[in-house]
């Protein structure tokens, strides 16, 4: 009774306007909340790691170690499916002097074109940004655009004939190699 | 109608509305050079009511976007011309808008105390190049995913941000369903609803400051309505009439070969006004994109959103009507330099072509009785020998072979012909040339292989010319009989004439020919002889077993000559040895009428 008359209602507006953001931060945060998880889902995903997968035999390989072209079957995933036994990307298989082979993927490092195998000039070229790289992948001009060499892959030579890839795709556009 | 009319008045006061948005000020009376904001909010519209009855029949999806936007085009009533609007109009609104700055900023009318209105401007333009990039994606055709592709990827070298943002942009490791339903609730939602807002604000603003007046002043002031209005509205009808022309002439927009993440596609460019930044990259070499691609169009928008600031120095108007000058030459240079590249650029013309193509065959094939299966029209495409034919011959046979004197696509191979040219396989004129002494020994037969030196070759130049007539007329009709075994498609009138192909078949097995000696015709000859087996010869059966393993004894046996085992080396799938197959006896989809 003996607080001044004048007190009161400035503390209580004080708690009314804090009560009123407070509620209203609730109320406005939730669904925004929701949404964004949503929205950062696809940072959580990794692109499947398929493992070893037959590309095709020694014998399709020009012994002049020219370089051919073959696609990658395996289980392409999108979102909700899953598609077995389809191409899920190409390499360029090279059969090698030394004996063995040498696998590059077909993705040009510096923003995700395929390079053309040009026979006449017997190098590597990529349509989009005028990259070029000699037969072993190294950058050919050193006006190229791409940041790295083209990317190879481990291969593995089983009952001498059968020719397997690990198959990986690498981020575009940095000087590393790094797996997507 | 009037007391209706003093009824809404009373309760919404809108004649006030009305009022404000037609008896606005123009200072020193109506003028061309102030139509072009109009314009823009006119093609905006445009964009809006086009969008939305698109969205009525689009579907994003990467089984379901190449679809619907093909149904649109070539099936829904006026689709075409619809998405030609949408298409030619979002055309118009990049040349608008860079019209609209330049007129802004040669007139000044970035300075205070419009510098808020200026960036609000600024930001619409970023908002609807935006709108461009991910708009080109939603057909899902090559070129879109590809072009796609490309910006993606560049993003993701934005230092630490960038690999998240492209994935977040993109939904996921790898394009597919969510970076269609990501780009189009971009596309069709977020952009266009941030537009809407900043539009109102530029107009807000815009009203507020009023219009900044080209000084001289030619005539008194006069209200928008009806001078100002009228130039306007025929602004905006020279805009629509440019965009239909070209929405005639072109036919509607573009719709490339439905996208297919594993198949080249060597013609990707962007958007043409987006060419000058494709260019740009050419000239930074490798790890030296940043500066290309991020830092210096950033820069380029440090300066824009700086003007205001930098109008207020005594030389400060001058440096901002140069610079965008400049930057305009450059862009006009540097686009002209990519379309001269590519217009020198043999490769670049046959990877267009090929582009057209298999646009067209993916178009004509989703026409076809058979329609476009739940699996999407990229599988039309992948499982259609008229368009992996070539690509596989090229790839596998034009080495040795050769497809009417090229490699299948139009190519030459290095290496001179060591096989036959394969162009009409089976048919009568083909077994024709090779029973012509004349052609035998020629890079059309066997010219170039070691079975030049084979008993065959030697029968054709040393017996076939001695034939007696009646040899010959034995020789005609052989010919007719083997050739009906490959039951051609395009050869199926001829293949009637039974009497014929009995009388043929019966020279074939006869002496006077000895085909028999070598061969193996349905129940004569010898059991797998020393030749290819003749029964069947050049169907579709016979053709896959050979390149499936040609050394077998019903073919060539330890006589074959180079040509490896396909089949049996898994060299080719079996899928891709009927498609060569089929494309080889011209067995492939053909509507009623070309």
């Amino acid at each position: 009774m003996d607080a001044s008359p004048t007190s009161l209602p400035d503390r209580r507006n004080f708690l009314t306007k804090i009560a009123a953001v407070i509620t209203g931060v609730l109320i406005a945060a939730v669904s925004p909340i929701a949404g964004l998880l949503v929205v950062f889902d696809p940072l959580r995903r990794k692109s499947e790691d398929g493992g070893l997968v037959l590309i095709a035999s020694l014998s399709s390989l020009p012994e002049t170690g020219e370089p051919r072209k073959f696609p990658v079957l395996a289980t392409r995933v999108d979102a909700w499916n899953r598609t077995p036994n389809v191409p899920v990307g190409a390499v360029y298989l090279q059969r090698l002097k030394a004996g063995g082979v040498r696998a590059f993927n077909v993705v040009c490092p510096h923003a995700g074109c395929f390079v053309d195998f040009r026979p006449n000039q017997g190098h590597f070229h990529c349509p989009c940004h005028d990259s070029s790289f000699a037969l072993d992948g190294k950058i050919l001009d050193p006006k190229s655009p791409s940041p790295r060499p083209l990317d190879d892959l481990p291969v593995e030579l089983r009952r001498g004939t059968e020719i397997w890839v690990r198959f990986q795709n690498f981020r575009a556009g940095v000087h590393e190699k790094i797996p997507v | 109608m009037k007391a209706a009319l003093a009824w809404l008045e009373q309760r919404t006061g809108y004649q006030k509305l009305v009022h404000e948005s037609l008896f606005e000020n123009v200072p020193g009376g109506a003028r061309w050079r102030y139509v072009w904001g109009s314009t823009l909010v006119f093609c905006f519209a445009v964009q809006i009511v086009t969008g939305l009855a698109l969205w009525l029949a689009y579907s994003p999806s990467s089984q379901t976007a190449w679809e619907s936007v093909y149904f649109i085009q070539h099936q829904m009533w006026g689709g075409w011309f619809l998405r030609g609007l949408h298409h030619f109009t979002a055309q118009a609104m990049t040349v608008l808008l860079a019209i609209h700055l330049m007129q802004v900023v040669i007139d000044g009318a970035y300075k205070a105390p419009r510098e808020v209105n200026f960036w609000s401007g600024v930001v619409l333009l970023l908002l609807t190049l935006a709108l461009s990039l991910t708009g080109y994606l939603l057909p899902w055709d090559q070129k879109g995913f590809w072009a796609t592709k490309v910006a993606t990827n560049i993003a993701a070298i934005t230092p630490v941000i960038g690999p998240g943002l492209q994935r977040i942009v993109v939904g996921g490791t790898d394009y597919g369903h969510h970076t269609l339903t990501r780009f189009f609730a971009l596309h069709a939602g977020v952009i266009p609803g941030a537009i809407l807002a900043f539009i109102a604000m530029h107009i807000y603003l815009f009203r507020r400051h009023g219009l900044t007046p080209k000084e001289p002043r030619r005539r008194p002031d006069a209200a928008f309505w009806p001078d100002q209005v009228l130039r306007d509205a025929v602004a905006c009808l020279a805009v629509l009439a440019v965009v239909v022309f070209l929405i005639v002439r072109q036919h509607g927009a573009e719709l490339g070969a439905p996208a297919d993440p594993s198949e080249q596609f060597s013609a990707a460019r962007p958007e043409w006004y987006f060419l000058f930044l494709f260019e740009l990259l050419k000239y930074f070499p490798g790890g030296t994109e940043l500066w290309g691609a991020i830092m210096l169009p950033g820069l380029v928008m440090l300066v824009l959103v700086a003007m205001p600031f930098v109008g207020n120095w005594r030389l400060g108007h001058r440096f901002n009507v140069g610079f965008l000058w400049v930057m305009l030459l450059g862009i006009g240079l540097l686009t002209y330099r990519a379309v001269r590249a590519d217009r020198s650029n043999p490769n670049y013309a046959t990877a267009v072509r090929a582009a057209e193509r298999d646009a067209h065959r993916a178009i004509e094939l989703a026409e076809s009785p058979d329609g476009i299966p739940p699996t999407g029209a990229v599988t039309l495409l992948r499982n259609d020998a008229f368009t992996q034919g070539p690509k596989l011959f090229a790839k596998n046979c034009a080495s040795c072979h050769r497809y009417d004197g090229h490699d299948g696509l139009g190519g030459q191979p290095k290496d001179p012909p060591a096989a036959a040219d394969l162009k009409g396989f089976g048919s009568r004129a083909w077994i024709a040339g090779l029973l012509d002494p004349a052609q035998i020994k020629t890079p059309r037969y066997f010219g170039g292989s070691k079975l030049k030196n084979g008993k065959m070759a030697k029968f054709v130049q040393e017996d076939v010319p001695s034939f007696s007539a009646s040899a010959k007329t034995d020789l005609t009709q052989a010919i007719a009989a083997l050739s009906a075994e490959a039951r051609l498609k395009a050869q199926r009138k001829l293949d009637q004439d039974e009497s014929l192909i009995a009388a043929g078949s019966k020279a074939l097995i006869g002496g006077t020919l000895s085909c028999m000696d070598c061969h193996k015709f349905h129940d004569s000859g010898e059991e797998f002889g020393t030749a290819p087996d003749l029964t069947g010869y050049a169907s579709r059966d016979w053709l896959v077993a050979l390149i499936s393993n040609p050394a077998h004894v019903r073919f060539y046996g330890e006589r074959n000559d180079r040509m490896p085992a396909f089949g049996e080396e898994k060299q080719l799938t079996a899928q891709e040895i009927g498609l060569v197959a089929d494309w080889l006896r011209g067995e492939w989809y053909q509507p009623a009428q070309r």
